[in-house]
């Protein structure tokens, strides 16, 4: 039997400390509806992507209730549509957005992943019509979240599409001014992109994957920050890692339980569960609390960057043997404005943008949903990619840049995205020029640490 | 058949234990063990081991539960057991 106060620690997890499933994500590979006409072409995109995916809500709410375990997001990810569409009769991708669009809205979830390209070691002709479809594609949808792969630790890093890149995030901010910039915040550029990542706006079915999966990404932020705060203030660094560690295999077990409950029902292959912290707005749901339960005033404080190493560290290695195939991209994040106490920390000046750099170092993906001033130039924003590309680069992890330069606001002024996206204070960039470095553009050779054969 | 954990949280009050079997009763569910104790924060917690029958109606059970708890203020959660175990079992 089991015990009593098992069972109140899990519904109090479940109930108070915003334990749930952020997202069970149904990958679905494409390639088989790939015609010479773009047209029919998307009809195909459409009609896969429902046959395979009506089910999912339903099927996912059922289970979350017969366990009474939130799972907050249903959503679809996709081959990247660069190669889908490469033998397409068309330059312009805004139909294969579309298609996914009005599949996403028929089936009834708010995000669909995948248009997407991974150029990191040059462009095909395909992934340059991808490129320049992005700000049409993305600002015309309602739930189509896009991505490029523009570096790996194997390959490089592609400088010219970085320098593209920045034009785009420019671009997709300015045809959605008059919300703020919201396209912008569907967009996301990567360095080792992983192929079975469940979380938007990154998500995509890489062609490595098996037809159709489903993949799981937990949260629970407040569960751990509610673990540690019952530590004594004088308790060890060790202490907190080991505490971490234990929590960290309940929430996992949960979420690998229930995805393999939803892929059972599904009929479809279960992929990977991706250990994850990942916040939301709520109170309560923050990662910046559990940095700074470690023994910060505020997160940025000095100590920010070891507490979230050793955060990232031990959620890992708590997580791991719970799972049965771990993927993703598995580890701490650090969205802006979907956290709470980073809005805050941002809104009072203790978390920078330089120091969200080097957190990114350390933790799961990289500069994620900041709000930057509108008028910063797309060379700039090319150099924080680049600088964010090369950290997961040498470092051999994923990294990634989601910015958002709001239109016609500036340091300090709100912005509020709304529901999950948040709100966040636009921080400031460094203004000095890089235009120079960022046109000369080529392919930044491989770090010598690719060479493992 | 299926094993469920009914977990009741609340204020302490007379009566609690009978809704809560009598309504177990109801809907034809055995309990296979039961517990409570008063927490640290001075709330009743009881946790119930139940199994349902062949001929358990587990939807209109569920409704009657969100009943039960609307017109008693009280949080009461119906959990296949399976979770539990895959958390705090190896």
């Amino acid at each position: 039997m089991l015990g009593h106060l098992e069972i109140i620690e899990t519904i109090q997890m479940l109930n108070t400390q915003h334990l749930d499933v952020r997202t069970v994500t149904l990958g679905i590979n494409l390639i088989d509806c790939i015609d010479k006409e773009a047209e029919v072409t998307a009809q195909r995109i459409y009609e896969k992507i429902v046959r395979l995916g009506t089910p999912l809500v339903k099927t996912a709410n059922q289970i979350g209730e017969h366990y009474g375990v939130k799972i907050v997001n249903k959503r679809v990810a996709v081959t990247p549509i660069s190669i889908i569409a490469n033998a397409c009769n068309t330059n312009d991708y805004t139909i294969f957005s579309q298609a996914m669009d009005k599949a996403a809205k028929e089936i009834g979830i708010d995000f669909i992943g995948g248009f997407s390209a991974l150029v990191d070691k040059g462009f095909t002709s395909s992934d340059r019509h991808l490129i320049e479809s992005l700000p049409s594609a993305l600002s015309s949808t309602e739930r189509v979240c896009g991505s490029v792969n523009v570096g790996s630790t194997k390959s490089g890093i592609n400088l010219s599409a970085i320098q593209m890149l920045g034009q785009t995030v420019k671009d997709l901010a300015i045809q959605s001014k008059d919300q703020d910039g919201i396209a912008a915040a569907k967009f996301v550029v990567f360095c080792n992109a992983v192929p079975d990542n469940p979380f938007m706006a990154g998500a995509f079915h890489g062609v490595e994957n098996a037809d159709c999966t489903l993949s799981v990404g937990v949260s629970g932020p407040g569960v751990v920050r509610h673990a540690l705060s019952l530590l004594p203030k004088e308790a060890s660094i060790e202490e907190v890692c080991e505490t971490i560690k234990k929590i960290s295999f309940k929430i996992t077990r949960m979420g690998d339980f229930i995805g393999r409950e939803v892929a059972k029902a599904l009929g479809v292959q279960f992929g990977i569960i991706d250990l994850s912290l990942a916040p939301t707005p709520a109170i309560g749901d923050s990662v910046a609390n559990v940095l700074e339960e470690f023994g910060l005033s505020s997160v940025g404080a000095c100590g920010t960057t070891f507490a979230l190493a050793l955060l990232n560290d031990a959620v890992k290695k708590g997580g791991l043997m719970a799972a049965h195939r771990v993927g993703g991209l598995s580890g701490a994040f650090i969205p802006v404005s979907e956290d709470e106490g980073m809005i805050r920390a941002t809104r009072d000046g203790h978390l920078t943008l330089e120091k969200l750099e080097a957190m990114t170092a350390v933790c799961s993906v990289g500069l994620d949903m900041i709000a930057i001033p509108g008028d910063t130039s797309s060379d700039i924003i090319s150099g924080l990619i680049a600088d964010e590309m090369a950290i997961g680069m040498i470092n051999q992890k994923t990294t990634a840049v989601r910015v958002i330069p709001v239109p016609h606001k500036g340091v300090g002024d709100t912005v509020v995205f709304g529901g999950l996206l948040g709100e966040a204070t636009i921080i400031p960039v460094n203004t000095c020029d890089c235009s120079t470095l960022i046109q000369r553009g080529g392919q930044a050779p491989a770090p010598l640490h690719s060479l493992k054969n | 058949m299926e094993q469920l954990i009914v977990t009741v949280l609340g204020q302490d009050r007379v009566g609690l234990v009978a809704t809560i079997a009598n309504c177990l009763q109801k809907y034809n569910i055995n309990i296979i063990d039961i517990t409570q104790k008063v927490l640290d924060n001075n709330i009743f917690s009881m946790v119930l081991r139940v199994e349902s029958s062949e001929n358990t109606n587990l939807e209109a059970f569920r409704q009657e539960i969100k009943d039960i708890e609307q017109a008693k203020q009280l949080n009461i959660f119906v959990q296949q057991e399976n979770l539990f175990l895959s958390m705090h079992r190896i």
